[in-house]
């Protein structure tokens, strides 16, 4: 592998530089595995090693995934939970934590949290829903941008208050969460609701069947070889080129690693979904709803991790001083975390939208929060701001999709759900909190 | 030696004329003429005249409060000064933000070293000024340049440039953000405590770098209480009292009790060689 010797780039290999007395040693000492491993090998010992230095990445979701699954199982009513039919139900049910979990995230690198997205994703439903309505009846596309529209002004109002009038986001959006609460029963009325599922409107049609129309198994094949190749091909010709330049770039056999990953990954999804699923017509394919949220995490993942806008929302994350001082606009920066925060939660309302097939007061936008919360931090973001991928959401999210899933099968009452809730939560926040703590200043 | 004997205020200064401190005929780099700030009901500054030549270092010594990192934050444009003018290159200029001073080719290299722990060396060194391609960033070019950069400081004990800034210790985090100042072409570093917490290896480090921005023909100036490393590495030194400029002039008419009686008295009955050759403004 001729790219081992410029791993290190500057030529140190642990014999050079006597690294005398320094008072101020490093906040944490394990550096990350993929830019020092020369192999893969290499590179699972040198994860291994920051895994019991207390940064476990994404083990949690790994573990907590496997245990979902077996436990669900194995309690489920005739091991239904790994049947297809569930299965694809997961995906619908996960697709709003993970998008509401990738909008939470946004603020969560920042270090805030915005309390409200559960009733603004109600907001962005109902804007969507109200838009096909026979009285409207706009495009869909129209109404689906209206939805989010309607969540990124909601955000830009409270991301304002925050930034410009420096108040503690915990308030502002906490005052949120009650304001369009009220604004959603004032809307729909107290038994209302905003329904999708008309058989004759076709912009309804499209809506609904977001989740509830599927892609013909012969396309979703094509569609998967040619995202794969696609996205394999990047990875390969990016890591190859740093490596033909003598940049830091990870081992071959992890790059090859995670194109096959991807690979076994989408050909699993496919596969599930493409079994027949239906009891009595047969019910075939990907339901619409997994290449959006595919396109979500693609397109928030460019933004955060190529763009120069990314960059500064980690900067502003991990030091907003030295994001200030290096001429970032920080409450700028702030406030569009907001506005992207809100106007990705409209698009969950979307989603829930459509999988409900009506918005109605019924939606419980507190335990969404939490769930979005919780499937973010799972997955692997930062509560104290500075970490976090779109990814970690989509992770998450399936993490938390998985136990709402396996709770509603097992038909337990609410009050067993909300303590199942609460405590999830908690084991999220406890990761998040253990590797803080081991990652901390060493003394 | 040039006391400036509480200068006062009102005391408007003349760009054209000779230097404080530099050499005669040569316009120094940045000139500071009658600087003042306040901040609420706080004067910080009372008509500061500062000279920072080409190719010289200038220690700006002080005790705990006496406008040393207020003067150094107004150059960087994050305070904006009260009254005096600024001149550039024997050009009048105006301060009003960061931007305008890096845009003259002005950078900080702070004590809280205003580095991002959780972005890599390459991020860092290219926050808020990244290469972009086609709209996105351009990875390769930013860490080839920050590469040769941190080459030519022999900067050299880091495992990788691309490791979080986090891991670390004291004296490479310093070395990245002095790297990080000089990439730009800057003309003059103004470093903040750079030596300040560091062990005995990892401040040597730190004061050869500094040797080499001046021999790359920088203007640096270097904010420090530890005079052992003032009179290692300053061509010049400039001490603030309680917001007044007490002295200023080459370090050969300075020995460190004169510093420290500056410091604390703002006079000093110690003449080492009397006035030097090219101080004075009177």
């Amino acid at each position: 592998m001729s790219g081992i010797d410029s791993q290190g780039g500057l030529g140190a290999d642990g014999t050079a530089a006597p690294e005398a007395a320094d008072l101020t040693a490093a906040k944490v000492d394990i550096v990350p595995p993929e830019i020092v491993a020369g192999s893969l090998s290499q590179y699972f010992h040198a994860w291994w090693a920051r895994v019991r230095g207390g940064d476990a990445g994404v083990l949690p979701v790994v573990i907590a995934l496997v245990a979902v699954t077996v436990i669900f199982t194995a309690v489920s009513p005739n091991h239904v939970f790994l049947t297809p039919a569930n299965l694809v139900n997961l995906f619908d049910q996960s697709a709003v934590f993970m998008v509401l979990a990738i909008g939470e995230g946004f603020v969560l690198l920042l270090g805030e949290i915005d309390l409200s997205i559960g009733y603004v994703a109600a907001i962005g439903g109902i804007v969507t829903g109200q838009l096909v309505q026979p009285s409207w009846n706009w495009p869909w596309p129209i109404a689906i941008a209206g939805g989010i529209l309607a969540g990124a002004v909601i955000g830009w109002l409270q991301g304002t208050i925050i930034t410009r009038l420096r108040m503690p986001a915990f308030i502002v959006t906490l005052a949120g969460y009650l304001i369009w609460f009220g604004v959603m029963i004032q809307i729909l009325g107290t038994a209302g609701s905003v329904g999708v599922s008309s058989s004759v409107l076709g912009n309804q049609q499209a809506l609904y069947g977001i989740v509830y129309s599927y892609i013909d198994p012969a396309i979703s094949w094509v569609g998967l070889a040619v995202i794969v190749v696609l996205l394999g091909g990047m990875m390969w010709l990016r890591d190859a080129g740093r490596r033909r330049r003598g940049l830091v770039a990870s081992p071959i056999g992890l790059t090859v690693a995670k194109i096959a990953f991807i690979a076994v990954a989408g050909v699993a999804v496919v596969a599930i979904c493409n079994i027949n699923r239906g009891v009595m017509l047969p019910v075939i394919g990907v339901p619409w709803v997994v290449p959006l949220v595919l396109a979500v995490l693609a397109v928030w993942t460019i933004l955060l991790e190529r763009s120069q806008f990314g960059r500064h929302m980690y900067a502003v994350g991990g030091n907003p001083e030295a994001a200030r001082r290096a001429g970032i606009n920080v409450a700028l920066v702030r406030t569009m975390a907001f506005v992207l925060c809100a106007g990705t939660s409209g698009l969950a309302g979307i989603i829930y939208l459509s999988q409900q097939g009506a918005m109605n007061t019924n939606i419980n936008g507190g335990q969404l929060v939490l769930y979005a919360v919780a499937a973010a931090v799972i997955g692997g973001t930062s509560l104290s701001g500075g970490r976090g991928r779109v990814i970690h959401g989509v992770l998450g999210g399936l993490v938390i999709g998985a136990i709402y899933n396996g709770l509603y099968l097992l038909g337990l009452e609410i009050q067993w759900q909300l303590v199942i809730t609460g405590l999830v939560l908690l084991a999220a926040v406890s990761v998040d909190a253990l590797s803080r703590q081991s990652s901390g200043v060493r003394v | 030696m040039d006391v400036m004997s509480q200068a006062s205020p009102d005391q408007t200064a003349h760009p054209g004329g000779t230097g404080v401190g530099a050499s005669p005929g040569e316009e120094p780099l940045l000139r500071l003429r009658g600087i003042s700030k306040h901040f609420g009901a706080v004067q910080a500054l009372y008509g500061v005249d500062l000279d920072l030549p080409k190719g010289q270092v200038t220690a700006l010594c002080g005790d705990n409060g006496a406008g040393k990192s207020v003067l150094t934050k107004s150059i960087a444009g994050i305070h904006q000064v009260d009254e005096g003018e600024i001149w550039w290159e024997g050009r009048r200029v105006h301060i009003r933000n960061p931007k305008d001073s890096a845009a003259l080719g002005i950078e900080t290299v702070y004590q809280d070293l205003a580095l991002a722990d959780n972005l890599d060396i390459v991020q860092n060194m290219f926050l808020g000024r990244e290469r972009l391609q086609r709209g996105l960033l351009d990875e390769d070019s930013m860490e080839r340049a920050a590469k040769e950069t941190l080459a030519s400081l022999r900067v050299t004990t880091v495992r990788s440039i691309r490791q979080p800034v986090a891991t670390l210790s004291g004296g490479q985090r310093q070395a990245v953000a002095v790297a990080k100042a000089v990439m730009w072409n800057s003309k003059l570093v103004m470093l903040d405590e750079p030596t300040a917490a560091l062990g005995v290896a990892q401040t040597r480090m730190v004061l050869d770098l500094i040797l080499r921005l001046k021999d790359h023909g920088l203007a640096v100036m270097v904010i420090s209480h530890n005079l052992n490393d003032v009179f290692e590495v300053a061509d010049r030194i400039a001490v603030l009292r309680l917001g007044r400029m007490v002295a200023q002039d080459s370090i050969s008419a300075f020995d460190r009790q004169s510093v420290v009686d500056y410091m604390t008295t703002g006079v000093s009955s110690r003449a080492v060689k009397g006035p030097s050759a090219d101080g004075g403004r009177n």
